[in-house]
């Protein structure tokens, strides 16, 4: 028994090892065929859940055609996909710099939710006071301040106490939240706490399109944070915190000044994202102005591996599911509930194949095989 | 095995290829469309009920799936705007959106597009903005409250003539979501019906600053029940306050519809508004090419405002009758809800109302600017259709002032 060592340890059902050596061209492909086998999926779940599919399977190719509508349906339609886009890309990418860095920022739905309220407080109390150019500037300053305050804070009590980060960016949310309505209460005076679209503070529209302003001004920062994070010192410096703080330390990082200056930055990005949302979009705030993209930028921004680029095609994926979606709802007049279980169940087969393509599963082979391995 | 898998999936894949260019999204006929932007879901009970009056309307005057249009969960924003630009691609003729903060954002869409009905319930601009295919509407609701305050006046004769009062006086609680005139023309309407009957009545209000949160809904119902309320009532869309009173034992005066079902030893009954008949009028109106209402304010004439069937087993002796009698004669114009020529029915520091200013046209800074008291009442809905009453009467006492 002495000289069989193996046989006594109990080797489990499975375990799990990294894949180093898979091609460019096998991983698309699987992604490729994760989706399509996540909309098949899709289609059976909308023959037992939609009544008048389920009666009529011919009106699938209805169910699909609707479900590329919601992005490509008409010029209108795509150009709002590339504002969409470019609002969660913008937040993706403000919030990318500190999660490289190991920081769990799960207040970004706060951060850009100041920097909307900042930004429309200027517009509802100084619109028309200043000039429109004088205003919008104004505007952006306020929301970037904001944004990188309310990201500052809980840099601050990590850095210096050690403070769990998100928690407390968490909590920075609901106060967020709070302070908008508290906003609306003071401002909006007949009770109704919903703020008038505004008349002054718009980005203006660039060759009779309003949209253009967000997706260009998100294009130049896409560009500008892909370098930061590659070719800059900072950026570098943010990869070796992520890596390990002992060897930041050890290289003579200040770590404490990486933290702080990074989450500004971060903070600040959100502040922006805000400023376009109230600027370029909504010219109003409400206390669900933000709707969930500060934390559906984290999924966008993990699935694109931190790289500015990917997140291009992340939150694509992700706005023309939601539109998608939405455009079943409508069509086919079912519950906003079922089109939430198309989006949560494609995202689920998309990470899920993010998984099997970085790690491996090696199954106990069964005794037989064993015994035979042993003779 | 996986190429097996992959050659399934492949094969899926252009079979439903094949599927999406052969089907087509709508079918595209040139008969009339309507489409309807809903806030939320049929999950909130404000939105289910202009979801049920679109289907009602939609049976009634037999129109096809393909000609109602409803896009959900549309926030108070430009996704308003992008979804009535939608709606106006689609080929719809009537656009109808349900909340109040989607007025600003339905503006610009009604401006591009005259060709297109726009009507928004709830909204206030519809009358100032003078734009020929933009309507507002709503509906006297006040009345419907009223109705349910008489039989929570006859309820509390009926506890104080069996010496089961908790105080001094029969006290009502009430459950608001904000300190907006849409729930103070709310709340008061409801008093001043139980006042008709029960002349000693007093309020305490307890506002939650939101229109749906179960949790804080029940925890104020809950606070009012044990300040010494003798019965419940609520302007709020979930089941907190209902589910608080039928735990305490405590009779409420339901909204939004019936709870008879999940509470049926304190139900009674509870007023609405029915949709329907706005949604068949505007339809016809439209198919017909004639102009809609710039304000229009359903009655209980037209069949917008309805009571439920008053659970008798809750109710005082003789409730339906009174409710029937007040009805006959508010369609008969001899009984007006908010009656300032009857001395000490309506006081604001001890003071009868003769005058009062309100904010009719919307402004910037929410200015009174319209004279609404005369001929011995406050006319309510008439120089708009959403609620201007905002007066804070006596007999009422607010525990707080909501602010979020």
């Amino acid at each position: 028994m002495a000289d069989k060592p193996t046989a006594a340890v109990k080797e489990p059902l499975f375990h799990i090892t990294k894949r180093t050596d898979i091609s460019t061209w096998k991983k698309i492909l699987a992604r490729a065929v994760a989706i399509v086998a996540a909309f098949v999926l899709c289609g059976l779940l909308a023959m037992v859940l939609i009544p008048s599919i389920g009666e009529n399977p011919a009106k699938l190719g209805r169910f699909y055609k609707c479900f590329i509508d919601g992005s490509f349906k008409t010029i209108n339609i795509v150009w709002r996909v590339l504002r969409d886009l470019s609002v969660l890309l913008c937040i993706s990418l403000a919030i990318t710099p500190a999660f490289k860095m190991k920081f769990w920022n799960i207040g970004a739905e706060g951060q850009v939710l100041v920097g909307i309220l900042a930004a429309e407080g200027i517009a509802f109390k100084f619109g028309g006071i200043f000039s429109e150019p004088v205003l919008l500037l104004i505007m952006l300053l306020s929301a970037v301040v904001a944004g990188a305050i309310w990201g500052l804070i809980p840099a601050f009590f990590k850095a210096i106490w050690g403070t769990n980060e998100t928690l407390f960016t968490l909590m920075m949310n609901y106060i967020a939240t709070f302070l908008v309505s508290f906003f609306l209460s003071l401002w909006i005076t007949n009770g109704s706490q919903v703020m008038p679209k505004q008349s002054h503070g718009a980005l203006p529209a660039i060759a009779g399109n309003a949209n253009l302003p967000v997706i260009i001004l998100t294009a130049i920062l896409t560009v500008l944070i892909y370098v930061y994070l590659n070719y800059s010192k900072h950026g570098y410096e943010i990869s070796v915190v992520g890596e390990s703080v002992n060897t930041a330390k050890y290289i003579g990082i200040n770590v404490k000044k990486v933290i702080i200056r990074t989450m500004l930055l971060s903070g600040a990005l959100c502040g922006f994202a805000g400023f376009l949302i109230g600027a370029g979009i909504n010219q109003s705030v409400s206390p669900t102005s933000v709707g969930g993209k500060g934390f559906t930028a984290i999924m966008v921004s993990w699935l694109a591996k931190f790289s500015p680029a990917f997140m291009v095609l992340t939150s694509a994926l992700v706005v023309f599911l939601q539109r998608g979606a939405a455009e079943i709802t409508s069509i086919f007049n079912v519950s906003g509930s079922l089109a939430d279980i198309f989006v949560g169940l494609t995202l689920f087969f998309v990470i899920g194949c993010e998984f099997f393509l970085t790690y491996e599963l090696h199954f106990r082979k069964s005794k037989q095989e064993g015994k035979e391995n042993n003779a | 095995m996986l190429r097996k898998i992959l050659s399934l999936v492949l094969a899926l894949a252009m079979i439903l290829s094949a599927a999406i260019v052969l089907a087509s999204c709508s079918d595209e006929t040139d008969s009339f469309k309507i489409g309807i932007i809903l806030l939320h879901d049929e999950n909130s009970t404000y939105d289910l009920n202009f979801l049920n009056g679109i289907m009602d309307a939609k049976a009634q005057l037999g129109l096809s799936d393909e000609q109602v249009i409803i896009k959900k969960n549309i926030p108070e924003s430009q996704a308003c705007t992008d979804a009535a630009e939608e709606l106006v691609e689609a080929g719809c003729k009537v656009i109808f959106a349900d909340s109040f903060g989607h007025e600003t954002y339905l503006l610009p869409v009604a401006k591009a597009n005259p060709g297109v009905e726009f009507c928004h319930a709830t909204g206030t601009m519809a009358h100032t903005e003078g734009l020929a295919n933009f309507h507002n509407a709503f509906a006297s609701i006040y009345e419907g409250r009223y109705l349910a305050g008489i039989a929570a006046g006859m309820k509390l004769n009926e506890i104080k003539a069996a010496g089961q009062l908790k105080g001094e006086v029969p006290m009502m609680g009430y459950v608001g979501a904000f300190t907006y005139a849409e729930v103070l023309s709310g709340y008061t309407s409801f008093y001043l019906g139980a006042k008709s009957v029960c002349p000693d009545v007093q309020m305490k209000v307890q506002f939650t600053g939101s229109w749906y949160n179960e949790v804080e809904e029940k925890s104020a119902a809950e606070a009012l029940i044990a300040a010494g309320c003798d019965l419940i009532s609520q302007h709020a869309d979930s089941m907190g306050a209902p589910t608080a009173c039928e735990n305490a034992g405590i009779p409420n005066i339901s909204y939004n519809g019936s709870t008879l079902a999940a509470c049926p030893n304190t139900f009674i009954v509870s007023s609405r508004i029915d949709w329907a008949p706005y949604f068949k009028y505007i339809i016809n109106q439209s198919k017909a090419g004639e102009a809609i209402a710039t304000d229009w304010t359903g009655t209980i004439e037209t069949g917008s405002v309805v009571l439920t069937d008053v659970n008798t087993n809750v109710a005082a002796e003789g409730t339906v009758a009174a409710i029937e009698a007040a009805t006959a004669a508010m369609r008969a114009g001899t009984l007006h809800v908010f009656d300032t020529a009857t001395a000490g029915f309506i006081t604001v520091n001890g003071a009868a109302l003769d005058s009062y200013m309100a904010d009719v046209d919307t402004d910037a800074d929410y200015t009174p600017d319209t004279e609404v008291v005369k001929d011995g009442y406050f006319h309510e809905s008439e120089f708009r259709s959403a609620p201007y009453f905002d007066v804070q009467i006596d007999g009422i006492e607010l525990l707080n002032v909501n602010f979020g």
